[in-house]
């Protein structure tokens, strides 16, 4: 049986169509997926995301931990309630998973990492964990909000608890607040800003029901996945995993060489940079008709790679993608769709933030 | 859901075909499946004068989520295709059984009709696929 989150019936109720995700019984869409996509770029929606795991680290040697653990360095993290995107790596760079890492006091640190790597992450932050004298505490009691679009903040915060409402509204882009239980953290997983709201399970329908109150919109996993692609976000085992080390999955400005510290895997990143790294991430805009899919063959100057990450984008209402392709000018490039090549134009993500399409996108370079 | 059509026959990989005057046959996806694959975005539809065998792909229709093969329910020859869909996809979502047709074929074999689910039979299908 896959696992269920505690709004598992709230969405059954509101219509939506349920797919096993990463083992979670989770809503794709309550209808219109493009509809959904388009309240997130235009108003404000909601997503039930409380399958993702919430571990909280403590001990007087956490930030000491943190700093091996991860390949983006807490140094960052100065002030309390700031949030850090970072890859957690296998000792030949491999990753592991991504995730956020919040810095709430100078004993106690929360990682929020992906649902389908749960049990992996938990027993590798265990074990490296015990020599730091930090405790690890996996919170499946919490459920989690994401409320994300350009009204998401201010029909959210209508909602909270007042000793919270000002405070969330105050928040700077990747930090966070809290009170009790009740976490708010201006983050979010789909280009627009927003709120990531982790609260218990016991409150989470009823807070569901006030958001949906207040005009914020129920949306899915597939809207989800759209909008996620679209602002130019990895999803972890689709665009890495742990045979990618970040240099080759985009996510170079996520590691941090800094001088003096010892993070898992850094020999292992530094001798791939010296050495050179065989493959690189690339964005792909289709400008003909079609739809970019993940396992499609690309053909570039430097030979052959993948679409990682394609789907249709609705706000630019073209195939979008990320492929992994070798290392070098991939020249023109092409895809390979039912035994047809169609050719792409290579673009640097993001495609889409804030609602508009980004400088390069949508602009077709003649050649 | 909609009603299914009396006039309609289906395969069970859920096309239509709708037998017109002279032996052609309009062909398109039952409002079940385009429930199941959501919002449309791209067809890819076959050319007129395309010969199709009854069974085989001939079109696909790719959603946000996925792309699926349509399959000719008859034998013949593509006569017509609905050009509406190269810029309105979605019209497949929003009239299945009419706007939203893909192809019409000008059958080789009146027989091959009969091979076909009749409404009921269809029906049934969809009742034994929710259970």
């Amino acid at each position: 049986m896959p696992e269920t989150t505690v709004l598992n019936s709230v969405h059954r109720a509101l219509g939506a169509r349920m797919v096993d995700f990463g083992g979670w019984d989770m809503p794709i869409g309550y209808g219109s997926q493009i509809e959904e996509h388009h309240a997130v770029r235009g108003d404000a929606g909601m997503f039930d995301v409380s399958h993702m795991t919430v571990v909280d680290l403590r001990g007087s040697g956490v930030r000491a931990f943190l700093r091996h653990l991860l390949a983006n360095s807490v140094d960052k993290l100065g002030v309390a309630g700031k949030a850090l995107y970072s890859c957690m790596l296998d000792a030949s760079g491999g990753v592991i998973d991504d995730l956020i890492v919040y810095f709430l006091d100078d004993d106690y640190f929360r990682l929020v990492v992906n649902a389908a790597t749960r049990d992996k992450d938990l027993e590798w932050i265990r074990k490296n964990a015990s020599s730091f004298h930090v405790t690890v505490e996996h919170h499946p009691e919490l459920a989690m909000i994401a409320v994300q679009g350009p009204n998401a903040r201010s029909k959210a915060a209508s909602v909270l608890p007042v000793v919270l409402r000002e405070r969330s509204l105050a928040l700077k882009p990747f930090s966070a607040t809290r009170e009790g239980m009740l976490f708010v953290a201006r983050t979010g997983y789909t280009g627009e800003d927003g709120f990531e709201i982790t609260l218990p399970v016991s409150e989470a329908v009823a807070f569901w029901r006030q958001l949906q109150d207040a005009g914020i919109r129920p949306c899915g996993l597939g809207a989800r996945d759209t909008l996620r692609l679209e602002a130019g976000m990895n999803l972890y085992g689709q665009d890495m995993d742990d045979q990618t080390t970040p240099f080759e999955a985009g996510l170079a400005w996520t590691v941090s060489l800094d001088e003096g510290r010892d993070f898992i895997g850094r020999s292992a990143l530094e001798a791939q940079r010296r050495n050179g790294v065989p493959r690189q991430m690339i964005g792909l805009v289709l400008d003909e008709k079609g739809v970019l899919r993940h396992g499609q063959v690309v053909h570039t100057a430097c030979g052959v790679g993948e679409v990682l990450s394609g789907t249709f984008s609705p706000t630019l209402g073209k195939g979008i993608a990320f492929a992994r392709v070798p290392a070098g000018d991939p020249g023109a490039v092409s895809v390979e769709i039912r035994g047809k090549s169609v050719p792409v134009r290579v673009v640097k993500p993001p495609f889409v933030r804030n609602g508009q399409p980004c400088a390069g996108i949508l602009i077709a370079v003649q050649g | 859901m909609s009603e299914i059509p009396g006039d309609l026959k289906f395969l069970k990989s859920h096309e239509w075909a709708r037998l017109e005057d002279g032996g052609v046959v309009r062909v398109g996806i039952s409002d079940h499946a385009q429930g199941q694959l959501g919002d449309l975005v791209y067809v890819e539809l076959p050319a007129v004068g395309d010969a199709v065998q009854s069974g085989n792909a001939c079109a696909v229709v790719e959603s946000v989520k996925a792309a699926s093969d349509i399959y000719s329910p008859v034998s013949g020859t593509v006569v017509e295709v609905n050009e509406i869909l190269a810029d309105k996809p979605e019209t497949i979502n929003e009239d299945a059984y009419g706007e939203g047709w893909i192809f019409a074929v000008k059958m080789a074999n009146p027989e091959d009709m009969e091979a076909l689910l009749d409404p009921d039979a269809y029906a049934e299908l969809l009742e034994e696929d929710a259970h």
